[in-house]
């Protein structure tokens, strides 16, 4: 992975740079120590790893926008942290860069019920924020799997989806309200707690902008009260084109339910293995469908489902008659990364999106590439929003298998984007995607999305070497080229 | 007289855009052309209407997707829509009726590039939550896309996020992706009256923080009737919308209403409930009397009811609310300045915005109708515009001055 060259000049004056910025964050806000700095040397992206150049963790806004502005004017490069649990490398640092950790934010600062919303700092956990309206009945709806780590200005900066995306929506749907410090020490509040932006949509632009156009200090987030009820059901059949044609029809049928989750064979046996959730082994794919809502439209609901889901050749229907069957049938989906841990030295996550129907066609078409790569994969799917998690089984431990992962994972994609989907649904493009996105982008698509980057960042200091292959400068962006060959309508033009 | 182009295809799109580029001869950007009324007036000697890029070239309703031209009429999607059962679920607004114009006239790509949302909006979400994907020219002439026809996507800057709600003024979409879902089997209203608005507002506060999925929470103050399509609804009247399966809008209907105090709850149900629900996303109390000034003001929901009686204070005024309290539809007597600064000043008091939706153009050049945006605002607002449109030919000074 080929980052931006390192500044040999930012490099030797490491200690000088430290001493400025202990003037901003005082105490121990600044971390030069070796030791210490290599707690933050990667994200959940562990294949890659890179000590900062120095630490910081400042407590409060003004401090923040100080930091960035010395940065900015010192032309030092910045890269902002929340939990680190980036599964796509967002916050893997710059050898020359600050690492700008937001994790001393951790206070809950208005929780309104009356207008349904909760201010809190970046550093809040998603879970945190769920745990703190709990007991008025509320909660934040996207949930993350990583939920009890991963911080809410981090699932800002990546829109992070979940298992329940496909009818309360990602991130950027649930999010009213931003504060924002620019590279340049501005700062910006955008929306608050009303419902729509004025102006161009800065807060939809800056959810899943992956930290390059702006350090987030503040989120408002919109709380929703609690389904009265919810119920799931475990359906398995004998091929996974039986259940693509079942999630199908369930929303041919109107119905969207509130999760729909896949698995195949592999994923099911790993899972079984480990946690015991009672999933039929004699079976192709597996889902769960789970419905929530007052109880006389859950219970009506759980009728219809499980009709559709005999009519498309189920073998085996349960249905959750009770909370902990609900849950039981839960604990193995989402024990499901762990559970292929367990059965694999080491496991990597993809997590591209494609057009539901297709499923078919792309899990015997991963199933080609295994055989080929000579690496296993057990698949486990949002089905309902057709988000695809295939896990690669591989040993780094064995010279050359961790390349060869990536190269099926990068085919996966190529892959996805094939039959019409995307190379990333929810975990960003980070460093691991980057060199990728030409597959689904033209260089007039990458250039226009730069474009923006240097209305916010025209230096580019902020987290430079994510998410676009090729940067560019901004003066050469800004440069407006007419194509040569173009011949103005020589009168009036009328078509 | 303004010269109006009808590209045929996007290369004719495109061709245009780079004609007025290398001119550097603005144009207004239209689709059907009913919002010409809404946003600062522009007089321009080009006029580029996307109305031939018209054309519903996938939907799948198993999927959830449709994608169309910019220039298809949103009255056709919709019909396409009901074949299957589905909707858009953020209910446009048709602003025609309030701005003079005729109704049912939309097209898909001035729908979501003016980010109109309706009733629903507090369930559903905005117009810029169901927008997946687009194709648009830049006002360098260059055709670029975000996006895709998949919900779940975040590869990338979120542009469509950055296109609704632009009001032409970064590109001109020629193609649009959306989410489509499926429209409500049942609908019922209840509707409660003789409140004040102040009582009003906390009971649909409490509705709406009860989990029995409100998809509207409205309120007419008294003398304010719901218009022509809606008659016999005058104010007072607090309106509470439940939609869904049958078993499910019948067991809610029941629940809240023994929540807010069973006594004195009318229910409307079908036919009624579409109408008057039509009647408030559209503004029909407030059409037909065009020289009175309209504004649309978003605050936080909660404080809807004080921030009409602040202006009501100073200004006579009419209003109702919508989305909880959260948005506040208000007509005011003709004045010069339409009443900017006290009505912007009394929603600066709670955080949010006003919008001067309708007045006459000579108020529409003299008074911002956008809100005034702070100095930081402001400056990544104009930065990103030249990122788009460098020269400045797409609707320029639509929506704030030198933008």
């Amino acid at each position: 992975m080929k980052m931006p060259e390192p500044d040999a000049a930012i490099l030797s004056r490491r200690q000088a740079i430290a001493t400025a910025l202990g003037a901003i964050v005082p105490g121990e806000g600044v971390i030069v120590d070796e030791e210490e700095r290599r707690a933050y040397e990667s994200d959940g992206l562990t294949a890659y790893r890179q000590l900062p150049l120095i630490v910081v963790l400042p407590t409060t806004t003004q401090q923040v926008a100080a930091v960035l502005r010395y940065c900015q004017g010192e032309g030092i490069k910045v890269v902002p942290r929340g939990a680190g649990t980036s599964l796509s490398g967002g916050a893997l640092p710059l050898t020359d860069g600050i690492l700008l950790g937001l994790g001393r934010f951790k206070r809950i600062l208005d929780i309104d019920y009356d207008n349904r919303c909760v201010v809190a700092q970046p550093g809040v956990t998603n879970l945190a924020i769920s745990d703190a309206v709990a007991e008025r009945g509320f909660y934040y709806a996207p949930d993350p799997s990583s939920q009890i780590a991963c911080t809410i200005g981090g699932n800002v900066a990546e829109n992070s989806g979940g298992v329940h995306c496909l009818k309360y929506g990602m991130t950027t749907n649930n999010l009213l309200g931003l504060e924002i410090v620019t590279m340049e020490g501005e700062i910006v509040r955008l929306g608050g707690r009303h419902l729509d932006a004025d102006g161009y949509d800065l807060l939809g632009i800056m959810t899943g902008s992956e930290g390059l156009l702006g350090v987030i200090t503040e989120v408002t987030v919109r709380i929703l009260p609690k389904p009265a009820t919810a119920r799931a059901l475990l359906i398995g059949f004998q091929t996974s084109e039986s259940a693509g044609d079942c999630v199908a029809a369930i929303i041919a049928g109107g119905i969207i339910p509130a999760g729909m989750e896949m698995m195949d064979r592999p994923a099911i046996h790993a899972v079984e293995a480990f946690v015991k959730a009672g999933y039929p082994l004699d079976v192709e794919a597996l889902l769960i469908v789970e419905l929530d809502g007052p109880k006389p439209e859950v219970d009506y609901l759980i009728g219809k489902v499980e009709a559709i889901a005999r009519e498309n050749a189920a073998v085996s229907v349960r249905i959750s008659t009770s909370e902990a069957e609900r849950l039981a049938f839960w604990a193995g989906r989402k024990a499901a990364f762990p559970a292929v841990g367990r059965i694999s030295p080491d496991y990597y996550c993809m997590d591209g999106t494609i057009p539901r129907h297709r499923l078919p066609t792309v899990l015997a078409r991963i199933r080609q590439l295994s055989a080929r790569h000579g690496l296993e994969v057990a698949n486990v799917f949002h089905a309902g929003d057709g988000n695809l998690h295939p896990l690669i089984l591989y040993d780094a431990n064995n010279s050359g298998e961790l390349e060869k992962a990536e190269e099926f994972g990068a085919d996966i994609l190529r892959l996805c984007v094939e039959v019409g989907g995307v190379l990333t649904g929810e975990h960003g493009v980070g460093v691991e995607k980057r060199d990728l996105m030409p597959i689904m982008f033209s260089d007039d698509d990458l250039k226009q999305q730069q474009r923006l980057k240097c209305a916010f960042d025209p230096k580019q200091l902020l987290n430079p070497g994510k998410v676009f292959p090729v940067l560019h400068r901004c003066a050469e962006l800004g440069r407006m080229h007419v194509r040569s060959g173009f011949t103005p309508f020589p009168d009036l033009p009328r078509f | 007289m303004a010269t109006t182009l009808k590209p045929a295809d996007p290369n004719q799109l495109r061709d245009m855009v780079l004609f007025m580029a290398s001119k550097k001869t603005p144009a207004e950007i239209v689709g059907a052309g009913t919002k010409r009324g809404l946003g600062r007036p522009l007089d321009l000697d080009y006029r580029i209407e996307t109305g031939a890029l018209a054309g519903i070239d996938l939907y799948e309703p198993e999927e959830l997707v449709m994608r169309a031209g910019a220039g298809t009429r949103l009255a056709h999607i919709e019909r396409a829509l009901e074949t299957h059962r589905q909707q858009l679920a953020f209910e446009p607004i048709d602003y025609g009726p309030l701005l003079g114009e005729p109704a049912g006239k939309a097209s898909i790509g001035g729908v979501f590039a003016c980010n109109l949302s309706g009733p629903r909006r507090v369930k559903a979400g905005a117009a810029r939550d169901h927008l997946l994907g687009f194709v648009a020219v830049s006002g360098r002439g260059e055709t670029f896309k975000s996006g895709g026809r998949v919900v779940k996507n975040v590869t990338g800057y979120d542009l469509c996020k950055l296109m609704a709600g632009s009001w032409g003024t970064l590109a001109v979409m020629e193609q649009v992706t959306f989410k489509v879902l499926p429209a409500p089997e049942a609908t019922a209203t209840l509707l409660i009256q003789g409140l004040d608005d102040r009582r009003a507002i906390r009971l649909l506060t409490l509705a709406l923080q009860s989990p029995h999925e409100v998809s509207g929470a409205a309120h007419l103050p008294a003398g304010i009737g719901a218009g022509a399509a809606a008659a016999d609804i005058a104010g007072p009247a607090t309106l509470l919308r439940l939609e869904g399966v049958p078993p499910s809008v019948e067991a809610r209907v029941a629940a809240l209403g023994e929540l807010i105090g069973g006594d004195g709850i009318d229910i409307l149900d079908g036919a009624a409930s579409l109408a008057i629900w039509r009647a408030l996303r559209d503004v029909l109390p407030f059409a037909g009397q065009a020289d009175r000034p309209v504004w649309r003001l978003s605050v936080p929901p909660a404080a809807g009811a004080g921030v009409v009686a602040a202006i009501g204070a100073q200004l006579p005024a009419e209003a109702y609310y919508d989305w909880g309290g959260g948005l506040i539809w208000l007509m005011l007597d003709r004045r010069a300045d339409a009443g900017a600064g006290l009505i912007r000043a009394a929603v600066g008091d709670v955080g949010g915005h006003a919008m001067l939706v309708r007045a006459t153009p000579e108020v529409r050049a003299s008074v911002p109708v956008f809100e005034p945006q702070d100095r930081a605002v402001g400056g990544l607002t104009r930065r990103i515009k030249e990122g788009f449109d460098p020269v400045g030919i797409l609707n320029p000074g639509r929506m704030y001055a030198g933008v």
